[in-house]
């Protein structure tokens, strides 16, 4: 969710970039990072720890943890946290889904 | 106790406050503790606030040179600084912003306590946005004066 | 090999801070910065500056960030930038390793000051890793960077000034803050700030801290439990918050890496966050011509990064042989500046740590 109003910041609509990730077609604006721009469209689950494959979401936002290492464009373990959104993108999270329970 | 709640006592409050009910705009300075900063002391035109070479050192304020111009309350950081008076029946206060939406002037909002209670109500008077206050709203309101040591900030009626 | 004289690694507070000073004395720099955007943690601080006017106080953060840029545009003939390039090794030969675009590649330095920051500490509880929970860094990141709030009700681990400064900016981008749950039994940050999220209507819950999180595939509720004096849970006293963001914030730790990758002497303080390089008064390690400053030498605020920044700046230029004109004014300055910052009851735990790591005060 975008904050419209902000009593100290202002935040101008920016240009739309079209992007895929795992093959969705979603929607960012510039200036977005990939990270950010994929928490817009309400996705949470960015990678799945090694060994337990438990879901992984936005942690650091700052290229430490690799909480959200993808895909990128063919590249593998692009922290997407401080990579900037580009037009038409081909972003694609690491591991199969999984689900955890209790 | 403020060290665990945040929120300091009547008794606090009072030694912040002239002695006698002011009459006169006064900045209150709620500092209750020593932290490195000293933007109140170098922003006051009338040289009525103190901290010294030490910058850590609690401000002190000599009410006699306070004309409640304001200059501190939106200077302060920590946004711990108001202006109050009391005229007639009502307590006058002016207090740093920085929520949305804005008050309208005239409009009703709620009087809060520094426990974040509502207490009272609160007519909005004027509200300031200027280059000096860089994007911190100066608002003058007026609550019942019995709530002269009570009130800390408005917030918006639903 | 690309061969330069001073290298910065960081553009935060500290890096920026260093390059200023080190321009200013006539040397030629290189800023290296693994994000798309200089200014480091500043360029999210919408909250006004405590310290003096010398750390540009009363002013926010993101304009400390565009002063501190601005200051350096004067020098554009010998400064070279590289965004969106993380330094991934560095070794004893001054040789650092690059990775930008999706390429490696080496530049060798004549001396390098290292400003790489902090990353924030995780705290161990059950479930801690659902999607949902985030450090309170990057919420504000999300937030005031990029317009994106976390969640719609969100509670906060940690009173330091961190937790209490995010916790009001989430207030201001429109996001409903449940509680702020502090482990120990004082508040930890300043009490202004404190104060300013009780007046907002937030709870503050001292000796409590969070012992599980519950949720499918993202966070739904907290359950938060009372700690006795010896940190332990008190059974019974757990209740349940509902909340979509849970923010941790238990500290900073210094992101040491490249200086222990070079084998620089390191020590443990716990009062400063972790591993930080030892260090001379003049913030050089025990590597020759390899500086520290910021939060990667102990955690402190960014006030106290900045002049650190200008300290190593203006060492790193004497060492290079461009000693600055105002050379011994400066340092006095500086040196005094940061022991004002630091003398207070707030920079007990920070002059501990120094003692405890050896220096001198």
């Amino acid at each position: 969710m975008r904050i419209e109003k902000h009593p100290i910041l202002s935040f101008e609509k920016k240009n739309k970039l079209h992007f895929t990730f795992n093959g969705r077609d979603l929607v960012g604006y510039e200036g977005d990072t990939i990270a950010a721009a994929l928490h817009d469209n309400d996705i949470m689950h960015y990678s799945n720890s090694l060994i337990k494959k438990r879901p992984r979401g936005f942690y650091c936002a700052i290229g430490n943890c690799g909480s959200c290492n993808m895909t990128v464009d063919g590249v593998l373990n692009v922290k997407t946290c401080i990579t900037p959104l580009k037009d038409r993108m081909v972003v694609e999270s690491e591991l199969d889904e999984v689900t955890i329970h209790g | 106790m403020i060290k665990n709640t945040g929120i300091p006592s009547l008794e606090q409050i009072k030694s912040k406050f002239p002695d006698e009910v002011p009459v006169k705009p006064k900045a209150i300075i709620e500092c209750y503790q020593e932290i490195p900063c000293n933007p109140c002391a170098t922003s006051c035109p009338f040289d009525a606030i103190t901290i010294g070479k030490d910058i850590n050192q609690i401000p002190r304020i000599d009410f006699d040179k306070c004309t409640g111009c304001g200059s501190c309350v939106y200077s302060c950081p920590g946004l711990a600084i108001i202006i109050a008076n009391v005229k007639n029946e009502e307590a006058v206060f002016r207090i740093p912003y920085e929520q949305l939406p804005l008050p309208e002037v005239g409009s009703i909002w709620h009087g809060v306590n520094r426990n974040g209670e509502v207490i009272c109500k609160a007519l909005i008077k004027s509200v300031l946005k200027n280059k000096n206050t860089d994007r911190t709203c100066i608002i003058t309101v007026i609550v019942p004066k019995q709530f002269l040591y009570e009130f800390i900030t408005i917030r918006c009626p639903e | 090999m690309v061969k330069r004289d001073l290298i910065i690694v960081g553009a935060g507070p500290a890096g920026l801070s260093a390059a200023k000073v080190a321009l200013e004395a006539g040397l030629t720099v290189t800023i290296i910065e693994r994000a798309a955007i200089l200014g480091g943690q500043l360029t999210k601080q919408t909250h006004k500056f405590f310290g003096s006017k010398e750390e540009y106080a009363k002013t926010r953060g993101i304009d400390i960030a565009s002063i501190l840029i601005d200051e350096l545009k004067n020098y554009e003939k010998r400064l070279e930038i590289l965004k969106e390039a993380t330094v991934v090794g560095m070794y004893k030969d001054y040789v650092l390793t690059i990775y930008q675009g999706n390429e490696y590649f080496k530049y060798q330095a004549k001396a390098i000051i290292i400003a790489t920051g902090a990353s924030e500490k995780v705290l161990a509880f059950e479930n801690n890793d659902l999607p949902g929970i985030y450090g309170a860094g990057a919420v504000q990141t999300l937030m005031n960077l990029y317009g994106i709030v976390p969640g719609n009700e969100v509670v906060m681990v940690g009173s330091g000034n961190i937790g209490l400064i995010v916790s009001y900016q989430l207030i201001q981008a429109g996001v409903k803050v449940k509680a702020l749950l502090e482990a120990a039994s004082n508040i930890g940050g300043y009490l202004v700030h404190a104060a300013k999220l009780v007046r907002l209507g937030v709870p503050i819950y001292t000796k409590t801290s969070v012992k599980k999180a519950f949720g499918d595939k993202q966070l739904e509720k907290i359950e938060t439990v009372k700690l006795d004096e010896n940190w332990q849970y008190i059974e019974g006293t757990e209740e349940i918050i509902n909340c979509d963001a849970l923010c941790i914030s238990v500290g900073l730790t210094p992101l040491h890496q490249l200086l222990s990758m070079a084998e620089v002497d390191m020590i443990y303080i716990s009062e400063l966050g972790g591993l930080i390089p030892k260090k001379t008064p003049d913030y050089e390690t025990s590597m020759p011509r390899v500086y520290a400053c910021g939060d990667v030498t102990g955690i402190e605020e960014a006030s106290s990064a900045m002049v650190e920044g200008k300290i190593a700046g203006l060492m790193a230029a004497r060492d290079l042989g461009h000693r600055h004109k105002k050379f011994n004014e400066l340092e006095k300055q500086f040196k005094d500046q940061l022991q004002n910052l630091r003398q207070g009851p707030s920079g007990v735990k920070i002059r501990l740590g120094l003692q405890k790591a050896g220096e001198e005060l």
